[in-house]
């Protein structure tokens, strides 16, 4: 099966190694993979997509319902690769809490000189209405989505932070419960860390974040509503996490307090979880013209009535070149030495560095630092000269709006591709949840893979897919990572010793006419005697 | 109506509730071994073999509970079985059920034979779910609301109230390695009804409440004992002509004694004996099976004739 895969010279190959054997973490996986052949597997990817259609689990393109692209082929991460993923992902989310809440506060970082002022008061995204806004338990970043991709060594390194509202952890659970059926024996001998606790760790955190006073905080979760094309993630948070789902119209705020419209009157919200833009979120402070947000929104969440998640102004941080000051904030505010380094990267401010990055402009990569979903992210090395000169005028004119990198040859995994298996570069992003005593991060992540041949771009709005990610467990930690459900009036361990005593239950009532049916039955067969 | 018909009704009943209640509870405990990667095998399975009444050997693994419990045709407890059994039982009432209601239980039991792909169990326990579901939307649809009924639907809620303690008691066997409460609310398709009544609240003792005692979820246990007794009550109206409603029968008996216990408890005891408490409904459950069969489905005494 894996003889005419031809992995390519240039990326990691995170299954087959150079010398053309299998990588240990992925070897029960290939002993499957033997054992089912490719066909098997090919049935098997129809399946995965009736099963979305089945489910809704879908995305539109052009107004065309289609299923949520997953590959058959998982993607598998060895519990050591996983500990630095994990313990790099707090940490960049620590920094970036720390930071945020220093530039909309006392801006130590600049004082201190870490950052030029200029550089985070001229990003789009850095909002003075964030100012004065105190979140109840210091908690800005409630969950994060930091992209990583892994180089040419097989080292994990950061592409870009997402702070604001990161999405895609709906097709994560999606994914392992599809990936269940094809691999149930195989998932079973390989011991895989759970993922499906995410809603339940979301919800904790988030009524950890409510304002002080409310005992049992209301949660919902604001949507733009049935046309956005993440409105399946929305529906699916809210439903797994057993709250309201609304949108901007449901909401009404008065006196600095937000409350709900529902058949019994109003009632009052502690904690939005908002998956609508800063720009839209309140028509007073914002694009006056919106009609997803709710007028008052800031006001109330000023007065500490409410807690709106993913705080407001956070996109300072997603910001392309002030992830370039990253790993000097970690070492600033944490003072450690950064676990997941960044990608090399211009600044095309500094003294030389335009000049530099437009000569060689033909071997970079470009991209715009407000840039989301790859939005006018430039390839050089796939560029006609044409567009390479209309990107050099662009440059020139606003080095500020713009960063170069380095091509990174993405890791490949296997995916199948019509009748066979043929390399595929992927990215990895691992999801964060802040609760404020500490960030928990969802094992795996969302794996996307870019599938035209050397493609380089995963983004699933220009045509990317995605695999399924398994971390491995690993040996058993000292308190497991079950279900965030605290187990508080059974007493387990008592349960467990008497569990050998007990004697079993009553077999399942019988149906006493049963045997005579039986009896029946076989006379029938038999034919009874000849008259 | 017949007292073989009326049988045959309350077991029709009583074996589709019990396919698809097994279904359930294999499900969940497949789904726990994909789920969790330290989840000891043996451990998780001896406790559900030994909930459903079976006899638990050593080292026994998934392949051969579900060989027991799902794919044993003699076996009218297996999820096959109980299929083959409901289909039995349609075939001797077909002049009371509706086509429909039959065609519905015969579709099933020749697709149950064709479909088995033991490769897939999940896909055919999501299956048994549907049809059991066709079967009960086709009941209620077409079925008139008297004897016929309820012995239909008080084998049903009888078997739910047998299936709902044994899957709790399951868990309280396996203790901390088995099956979270979410995942047996998932089981009964509760754990969305729950998030909501619960408001973000999860806490195992709540859940287990909700499973045991809410009053508005259809597949709580103290809901399938309130079905049993009122179906026991109406069957009780209708003999009687409707003139008189004297002491509980002895089925009724043992459905209120138990609801009862569940509803006056404290809470707090309910949780720390709750194997127990488990026990004693199964027991209820098969004690009042066993007064419907002897009140209303008589068995002929043998007739021995004496020659001097």
């Amino acid at each position: 099966m894996f003889d005419d895969y031809g992995a390519g010279a240039a990326a990691w190959d995170e299954m087959v190694d150079a010398a053309g054997s299998i990588r240990a973490p992925y070897r029960p996986l290939a002993e499957s993979m033997r054992t089912y052949g490719v066909s098997e597997l090919k049935a098997s990817v129809d399946s995965l997509a009736r099963g979305y259609l089945d489910q809704g689990v879908t995305f539109d393109i052009g107004g065309e319902e289609r299923p949520f692209p997953l590959d058959i082929v998982p993607r598998v991460i060895d519990d050591t690769a996983w500990q630095k993923i994990e313990l790099g992902v707090k940490q960049r989310v620590k920094a970036l809490e720390a930071f945020l809440a220093d530039v909309y506060g006392p801006a130590h970082c600049v004082a201190d000189g870490v950052i030029p002022r200029n550089i985070i008061t001229t990003s789009k995204n850095f909002h003075r209405q964030a100012f004065g806004i105190e979140p109840a338990n210091g908690v800005r970043v409630h969950v994060a989505g930091i992209d990583l991709i892994r180089d040419e060594q097989g080292e994990f390194r950061v592409l870009e932070d997402n702070v604001r509202v990161p999405s895609g952890v709906s097709y994560v659970l999606a994914n392992r419960n599809a990936m269940h059926q094809p691999w149930a024996d195989t998932i079973t001998g390989m011991r895989l860390r759970p993922v499906s606790q995410y809603p339940q760790r979301l919800l904790a955190a988030l009524r950890r974040a409510a304002p002080q006073g409310a005992s049992n905080p209301r949660v919902v979760v604001l949507t733009p509503g049935v046309f956005n094309s993440a409105y399946f993630e929305h529906a699916w948070l809210a439903r797994a996490m057993g709250v309201e789902l609304v949108e901007g119209r449901d909401l009404v705020c008065s006196a600095g307090i937000v409350r709900m419209r529902d058949t019994s009157g109003e009632r009052r919200v502690d904690v939005i979880y908002r998956r609508v833009y800063d720009e839209y979120l309140d028509p007073v402070q914002f694009r006056a013209d919106s009609m997803l947000g709710c007028p008052g929104l800031l006001t109330a969440a000023r007065a500490g009535n409410v807690t709106i998640a993913n705080a407001i102004g956070n996109g300072v941080a997603d910001d392309k070149l002030i992830y370039t000051y990253l790993p000097d904030l970690i070492r600033y505010y944490l003072s450690e030495e950064v676990v997941l380094p960044n990608v090399d990267t211009w600044r095309l401010e500094d003294p030389g560095a335009l000049e530099e990055v437009l000569d060689r402009l033909a071997e970079l990569v470009v991209k715009p630092v407000d840039g989301a979903g790859g939005k006018g992210l430039v390839i050089g090395p796939q560029a006609s000269s044409k567009e390479l000169d209309v990107l050099r005028a662009r440059l020139s004119a606003d080095p500020r709006g713009w960063i170069a990198q380095p091509v990174v040859q993405l890791s490949t995994v296997p995916t199948l591709i019509g009748d066979q298996l043929a390399p595929r570069h992927v990215d990895l992003r691992p999801f964060a949840v802040n609760d404020g005593n500490d960030v928990w991060v969802l094992p795996g992540g969302l794996t996307r893979v870019a599938l035209p041949q050397g493609s380089l771009v995963v983004n699933s709005s220009q045509g990317g897919g995605s695999k399924d990610t398994w971390v491995l467990a690993g040996e058993q930690p000292q308190s497991p990572a079950g279900p965030a459900v605290t187990t508080k009036a059974v007493d387990t361990k008592a349960v467990d010793t008497k569990a050998v005593e007990r004697k079993p239950l009553g077999r399942p009532d019988h149906h006493p006419a049963g045997e005579l049916v039986q009896q029946q039955q076989q006379q029938q067969q038999q034919g009874g005697p000849p008259c | 109506m017949l007292s073989r018909l009326a049988e045959s009704l309350f077991w029709i009943g009583r074996h589709v509730e019990r396919a698809e209640d097994t279904s359930r509870i294999l499900d969940v405990h497949l789904s726990l071994l994909l789920e969790d990667p330290w989840a000891p095998e043996n451990v998780v399975c001896a406790s559900l073999l030994s909930a459903m009444g079976r006899d638990v050997t050593e080292g026994v693994r998934t392949q051969d509970v579900l060989d027991m419990l799902a794919w044993d045709r003699e076996d009218p407890a297996s999820v096959i079985g109980s299929l083959g059994a409901a289909r039995e039982n349609a075939r001797r009432s077909r002049e009371v059920i509706s086509t429909e209601l039959w065609e519905s239980i015969n579709v099933t039991w020749h697709d149950a034979t064709r479909v088995v792909r033991r490769s897939r169990p999940h896909s055919f326990f999501t299956w048994v779910r549907e049809r059991a579901a066709a079967f009960t939307g086709t009941a209620d649809a077409t079925i008139s609301r008297d004897d016929v009924w309820q012995f239909l639907v008080l084998g049903r809620s009888i078997e739910r109230a047998d299936m709902t303690a044994r899957l709790v008691a399951a868990r309280a066997l396996s203790g901390s390695v088995g099956p979270s409460w979410v995942t047996l609310l998932q089981s009964c398709g509760a754990y969305q009804a729950f998030l909501r009544s619960a408001r973000g609240a999860v806490e195992d003792s709540r859940a287990m409440e909700f499973l045991l005692l809410d009053p508005l979820f259809p597949r709580s246990l103290i809901s399938a004992l309130l079905t049993a007794e009122k179906c026991l009550d109406e069957l009780d109206r209708s003999g009687n002509n409707g003139l008189r409603h004297g002491r509980a029968g002895e089925a009724s008996r043992a459905l209120g004694m138990i609801r009862s216990e569940l509803e006056f408890a404290p809470t707090s005891e309910l949780f720390a004996d709750v194997y127990e408490v488990m026990e004693r409904v199964q027991a209820a459950c098969s004690l009042c099976s066993d007064a419907v069969t002897r009140r209303y489905f008589p068995r002929d005494t043998v007739t021995n004739w004496l020659v001097s």
